[in-house]
């Protein structure tokens, strides 16, 4: 049963951010997913210390927060002239050390360990559950990545097509009067959300791996978005279960081994896609040789 | 006498601390093509973008229609130039020129199967129906070029914004564009077209706008296009002016 | 105030601290620059998160907690992440950032997973490798900085001897080519000064923010200068100052690390850059954009009652 919470939860984190993670991948943004998981640290402590407990609706609100302000504070620096790669280096390590820096000084207050932060336990993810008049509802996290899910899947299917756009051809999107600053602060908002809801499983730094591994692997197999998200998310899905897997048999970190696994269909995806792989792409270029030697 | 389908006043725009377009102004009449030539960095591109908001302007107004180009998005198509996009996207050539119909489906519709038919004529016209299935990696430069000017039919426009639409682009698509706008022409529609090359100018445009930061002339081509104009936009020695006899 | 800074000056045991953290901002600043030109800003931040890997690797075949035998491991990791994403951009259609993206996580889950398995065995004294994360400035040894000592002064030596390669390098590696240099060398040189650069940090600052003294004082001396030499010079001259600061801040408060403290001065210092910043500070441009709408506003009313008395004339 224990296996099921955990192997559910997985998928969850796996869909939430596979989803997202198409589109940070097309717009060029793997980084910024990258920058917001680190980002969001303050916004977990400051809704701590606000609400007091670890009370999850607080601490989703506080790193949605947290998440757009490193995005509009990226975009401020960009626009002054700063280099886009810079802007989010220099943004997201001064939040994250904002986060360690209160972390700190409230040592006692805060119950958050900062390796947990990091790594996350989904192992023990079943033990913190929701009960609602005396009936066991199941893991909180799974509620909450749920809720989180079902979010990204509304907006993302709702505004399918300003997505589309906006991350094809934002001068056209822009052109046509569509407000591509907003959906770009949307998007952002969202990967903070996943990206909170997954920390007490995977942790915030590893849900980058989780946001962009299985998307990157998706783009070498397919040439239409539709499946490139189908693609994302089941990569996701197998990484998260196959990593499992190998954490119970190895008795290693289960988070660890998620990104590994992933990592490895990665590698798959890139030697053998029919479409994009390394090794259809020398049999393409050989066949055009012998073509032209001909 | 016709509708004035664009009247740009005053139209001035910077980057850092240089002035890249100074004091635009001008009025197209509706049923023109157009042509803007200028040396590189003249402000060419800088005055669409600056005109259709995509850029911040320091100062003035742009209206279509007589009304603000705010409100007149729906009656607005663009062609940016090609590498304003990633051409590795996962998409193929129909799915582009669908994206031309979204301004007009508002925030929740999805394009549907009238929108797919009408981009499938969209893209007969440009001569790429066999290719809708396409990746659009797999295009060659003219091909692109056609694809971005389906999407802009089927933006369904009135006014045609287009950003050096013929770089890059073989004889056949050149030609192939060319009778294109002229159609556009006889629909009553207006274009407007950053161009590059000064030796087809006389033959594609009605009217010229030469500009080299500010606007050096601005009227029909025959009255405009002079040796003198040439030179005082150009500035110095053009090869151009030697090679042809240019009316003085 | 000032009697406090010079008690901690004076204090052999911060003094180490002080020197490590002002020598490792140093070395970071210098090389940063070189990154932020190539465009390269995040490769630290990539590459502090695959050494990790490499760290646990050294210390799994040996046993010892060494920063020389890190130094190795961290840099072998290093370069196998820098070929991973060239390998990645090169054969396949993702571009750089993705690129970062799959390397920086994979190497870094692979990392987590040879931690936690470290940690569960009887390799004992682990409690070196968990402060990799964050950083423990305050456990460095006089080993430790006469080891940075050496390896910043080769760097910056190196540094100063190619400084024209590097920076033609830096500005047109196509034109460095066509000029015989050595392109792919130089960029693998510049990837190495960044994986020393990280490795020396981490223990001081932890594997997130070592980034951040990569790029912040690069990016801060930018704005006050257009020449590189100047850039160079002021970005070493921050990053110091940086690591200064936070060593004497930490020393102020109780339970606050060095780490987050620099890499806040640091940031307190990029903001006063970007607010002054002779060359392009926000106020500057503003200024400069007020100008311009001015004098062009002028302009216009010039030119309209120009043509008004012309009107009135004719």
């Amino acid at each position: 049963m224990i296996d099921f919470w955990i192997i559910l939860t997985g998928a969850l984190v796996a869909s939430c951010c596979g989803i997202l993670g198409v589109f940070l991948v097309l717009r060029k943004m793997a980084m910024i997913g990258d920058a917001i998981s680190h980002s969001v640290l303050p916004g977990i402590v400051i809704a701590f210390l606000i609400s007091g407990s670890r009370e999850s609706f607080a601490m989703l609100l506080g790193a949605s927060l947290l998440g757009l302000i490193t995005v509009f504070l990226i975009q401020l620096f960009q626009q002054s002239g700063v280099q886009s790669d810079a802007s989010i280096g220099v943004v997201f390590t001064a939040l994250f050390a904002v986060g360690v820096v209160l972390v700190s000084l409230n040592a006692r207050q805060v119950d958050l360990d900062l390796d947990c932060v990091l790594y996350g336990e989904i192992a023990y993810v079943h033990w913190n559950t929701w009960s609602l008049g005396g009936i066991e509802l199941g893991p909180k996290a799974v509620w909450l990545l749920g809720f989180t899910l079902l979010i990204i899947a509304l907006i993302i299917g709702l505004f399918y097509k300003q997505f589309k756009l906006c991350a094809f051809d934002p001068t056209l999107a822009a052109a046509l009067g569509i407000p591509v600053a907003l959906f770009h602060y949307v998007l952002m908002g969202l990967v903070s959300m996943a990206t909170v809801s997954s920390f007490e499983s995977v942790g915030a730094i590893l849900v980058v791996g989780l946001l962009i591994i299985p998307a990157s692997a998706a783009y070498l197999l397919t040439d239409r978005l539709g499946a490139m998200l189908i693609w994302s998310v089941s990569i996701g899905i197998a990484s998260t279960s196959l990593g499992y897997g190998a954490a119970v048999a190895l008795d290693a970190s289960i988070a660890g081994c998620m990104v590994c696994a992933a990592a490895l269909l990665f590698v798959l995806a890139f030697l053998f896609s029919p479409k994009h792989g390394l090794i259809a792409r020398a049999v393409r270029r050989s066949r055009l040789s012998q073509r032209q030697a001909v | 006498m016709n509708r004035m389908a664009l009247e740009i006043t005053g139209l001035s725009a910077a980057y850092q601390r240089k002035p890249v377009l100074s004091n635009a102004t001008f009025g197209v009449e509706e049923g023109q093509l157009v042509g803007i030539v200028g040396p590189n960095g003249a402000g060419k591109s800088t005055l669409i973008k600056a005109a259709l908001g995509l850029i911040p302007s320091l100062s003035g107004e742009v209206r279509v229609y007589g009304k603000p180009y705010k409100q007149q998005r729906r009656l607005i198509g663009y062609v940016p130039q090609r590498e304003s996009v990633d051409w590795d996207f996962p998409t193929h050539a129909l799915d582009v020129v669908m994206m031309g119909t979204y301004g007009r489906l508002g925030w929740f519709r999805r394009p549907g199967f009238k929108e797919k038919q009408f981009a499938m004529e969209c893209l007969a016209k440009v001569g790429m129906a066999d290719y809708a299935e396409r990746q659009i990696s797999q295009l060659s430069g003219g091909q692109q070029q056609r694809v971005f000017l389906a999407r802009a039919l089927a933006q369904d426009a009135q006014l045609y914004f287009m950003d050096e639409p013929f770089v890059g682009v073989d004889a056949a698509t050149e030609k192939a564009i060319i009778e294109l706008l002229q159609e556009l022409k006889r629909q009553g529609k207006t274009v407007i077209v950053v161009h590059h090359d000064l030796s087809t100018v006389e033959e594609y445009f009605d009217s010229l706008l030469l500009l080299n930061i500010e606007v050096q002339a601005f009227g029909r081509t025959e009255e405009v296009f002079t040796r003198d104009n040439l030179q005082q936009t150009y500035g110095g020695k053009l090869a151009f002016l030697e090679r042809e006899r240019v009316s003085g | 105030m000032i009697q406090h800074i010079v008690a901690v000056v004076a204090d052999p045991n911060t003094q180490w601290i002080l020197a490590g953290c002002m020598l490792l901002g140093l070395c970071s600043g210098v090389v940063g620059c070189f990154s932020y030109l190539r465009k390269q800003s995040l490769m630290g931040d990539t590459l502090a998160h695959a050494a990790l890997p490499g760290i646990c690797i050294a210390f799994m075949l040996t046993g010892t907690k060494s920063l020389l035998l890190f130094l190795i491991g961290a840099g072998i990791s290093g370069v196998i992440a820098t070929f991973g994403i060239g390998w990645i951009t090169r054969y396949s259609r993702l571009k750089s950032d993705a690129a970062m993206g799959i390397v920086l996580s994979s190497f870094f889950g692979l990392g987590i997973v040879l931690l936690t398995q470290i940690q569960h065995s009887s390799y004992g004294n682990q409690s070196g490798l968990d402060k990799f994360l964050f950083g423990q400035a305050a456990s460095m040894i006089g080993a430790d900085v006469y080891t940075m000592m050496i390896v910043c002064a080769l760097l910056l030596t190196v540094c100063t001897l190619l400084f024209k390669e590097l920076k033609l390098f830096a500005f047109d590696a196509g034109f460095a080519r066509g000029l015989g240099y050595p392109t792919a060398l130089l960029d693998q040189l510049l990837m190495l000064f960044i994986v020393i650069a990280v490795v020396v940090g981490i223990q001081a600052v932890g594997v997130v923010l070592v980034a951040a003294l990569l790029i912040t004082p690069a990016v801060s001396a930018r704005y006050w200068t257009d020449r590189l030499g100047v850039m160079v010079v002021l970005a070493g001259l921050f990053g110091a100052l940086s690591g200064a600061l936070g060593t004497l801040l930490s020393s102020m408060v109780q339970n606050l690390p060095t780490g987050p403290l620099s890499v806040l001065s640091a940031t307190a210092l990029f903001g006063i850059s970007v607010l002054c910043g002779p060359r392009r500070g926000v106020l500057t441009q503003a200024i400069r954009t007020a100008r311009l709408r001015r004098s062009e506003r002028a302009r216009l009313r010039e030119l309209s009652a120009g043509t008004m008395r012309k009107e009135a004339a004719s």
